[in-house]
């Protein structure tokens, strides 16, 4: 039997807000979260822009004992999936805690306990680590402990597919759910990789802008690193009748694809593939969807790439799509941003509001569609899309409805 | 040709296919096949041979160093500048 699926709950922790309401008070009124690196040193670093977690504070959230054992990347993923599960006023006795999937992407999981581990060796010659270094950096950990905070106990795992890490979560627990697999699942994505090992990574690869994120424009100058969770719940439709549960969207179309090409370079064919599954499975024609939420990285390429594969799959309709950015704002929190991103397109549904592109300084001629620049826009949503697509070629979209 | 010359045509020389790695100071880097990336990693190269640092970000229009000459020109600019 074919399930409709909803989504009844959301959290979210991020650069411009630590619960799902602040997030959406700042999408929506353009406040951007990135700024200097305070969490780490900058001195070494040539870009020393991101969009962190400020002021984030575990002892908010978890007794001494807890938050020694969780990596910052857990903490973010636990904290969200808690604030979704309250949102969705569910609780999981009765035989539903076996039927509850939990399904966490993260691109890297526990880096910032790898990064000061490592350091400890090799810097400061130590003679051992902390016996929970391995527990804490696994990247199953952010799922495991959403299961264990959460008492959930039906399939869980991890999914990596780097910056669509959470996207292919989402997808794989919709189709979860849809099949009858399972009754709800709790799913989304996390990562925190704001460590000086990574950030030079980042900044070897020579995409990083120095200022700030400026999708789709002008003089964009590549992408600045973020970090956060964001965590749904869904579950059945009849589920949510039964409990009569507040409903906030369906999910409808779940899209993916590989480029099977290049490593770095997006490719338009991929995305095509992805956005044109997700239509299909949703059963959507492309005239029916109002806003994508893209992936808009701010790198030359993706975006000129993005743009190209827009206009392909939906013709003529491209034109009059909303489409934006929100890595304008939280810039690209990798394994998480495609959470983040898709609780961005619900909330812009029930708000019935665009969330701008921020940073927009004027049309580039490769990037000739409307971004929503700068300010967002009041718009009526009955259907769009979230962009995800991946560093080693793997694209996923996600197409979701008004309830 | 100098040492520094032949050292920067040498890398450059790596990332290009085979049939192109008689590379010439006139050569275009785009002609001969350095590709955004391949720059990237070209740039990694020199700056670990020589111990300099290059501003490049991948997202710029283009390269400012177009020749195979001016990629040693900027080289010898560097060295310069360090002494």
């Amino acid at each position: 039997m074919i399930h409709r699926v909803v989504v009844t709950g959301w959290g979210v922790v991020s650069s411009i807000g630590h619960t799902a309401a602040a997030y959406w008070t700042n999408l929506s009124r353009g406040v951007s979260g990135i700024a200097d690196a305070t969490i780490i040193p900058t001195d070494q670093l040539a870009q020393k822009v991101v969009a962190e977690v400020k002021d984030f504070d575990p002892h908010k959230y978890f007794d001494d004992r807890q938050a020694t054992t969780l990596d910052r990347v857990s903490q973010f993923s636990v904290v969200a999936a808690r604030e979704a599960i309250g949102h969705a006023n569910i609780s999981f006795g009765e035989g539903l805690s076996e039927r509850t999937a939990t399904i966490i992407g993260t691109g890297v999981g526990g880096q910032k306990t790898q990064d000061e581990s490592y350091k400890r060796l090799y810097q400061e010659r130590a003679k051992r680590l902390h016996p929970l270094t391995i527990p804490k950096l696994m990247v199953n950990a952010p799922a495991s402990q959403v299961s264990m905070h959460c008492g959930l106990r039906g399939p869980c795992f991890a999914v990596a597919s780097a910056c669509a890490s959470a996207t292919h979560a989402i997808g794989l627990a919709f189709h979860l759910v849809r099949s009858g697999g399972a009754t709800c699942a709790i799913t989304g994505g996390s990562d925190a990789c704001i460590t000086f090992g990574t950030m030079k990574g980042w900044e070897a690869m020579r995409v990083m802008a120095p200022d700030t994120c400026r999708p789709f424009s002008r003089d964009r100058k590549g992408m600045v690193i973020g970090e956060g969770a964001a965590v749904i719940v869904l579950e059945s439709l009849e589920h949510a009748r039964q409990r009569s549960a507040t409903i906030l969207g369906e999910i409808v179309g779940f899209g993916m694809s590989s480029d099977a090409s290049d490593l770095l370079s997006p490719d338009e064919g991929g995305m095509v593939r992805a956005l044109e599954g997700a239509l299909a499975d949703g059963r959507l024609s492309p005239s029916e969807i109002q806003y994508v939420n893209a992936h808009g990285t701010g790198t030359a390429a993706n975006d000129e790439t993005e743009t190209k594969a827009i206009k392909r799959t939906f013709g003529q309709h491209a034109g009059k799509l909303a489409i934006s950015s929100n890595k304008s704002m939280i810039g690209h929190a990798l394994g998480a941003a495609g959470a983040l991103e898709l609780v961005a397109t619900l909330m812009a549904i029930q708000e019935a509001t665009v969330p701008p592109t921020i940073n927009y300084l004027g049309p580039d001629p490769m990037c000739d569609l409307d971004y929503v620049p700068n300010e967002a826009r009041p718009l009526p949503i009955e259907a769009a899309l979230s962009n995800s697509f991946a560093f080693g070629g793997l694209n996923a979209v996600l197409a979701v409805r008004r309830p | 040709m100098d040492d520094v010359a032949a050292d920067v045509i040498a890398i450059i020389a790596k990332r290009v296919p085979a049939e192109k790695r008689n590379v010439s100071m006139t050569d275009r880097l785009e002609d001969i096949g350095i590709d955004s990336f391949g720059a990237v990693e070209m740039i990694f190269d020199l700056e670990e041979k020589f111990d300099v640092q290059i501003s490049y970000n991948s997202n710029d229009a283009r390269l400012d160093l177009e020749t195979v000459g001016d990629v040693i020109g900027a080289i010898k600019n560097h060295l310069a500048g360090r002494l």
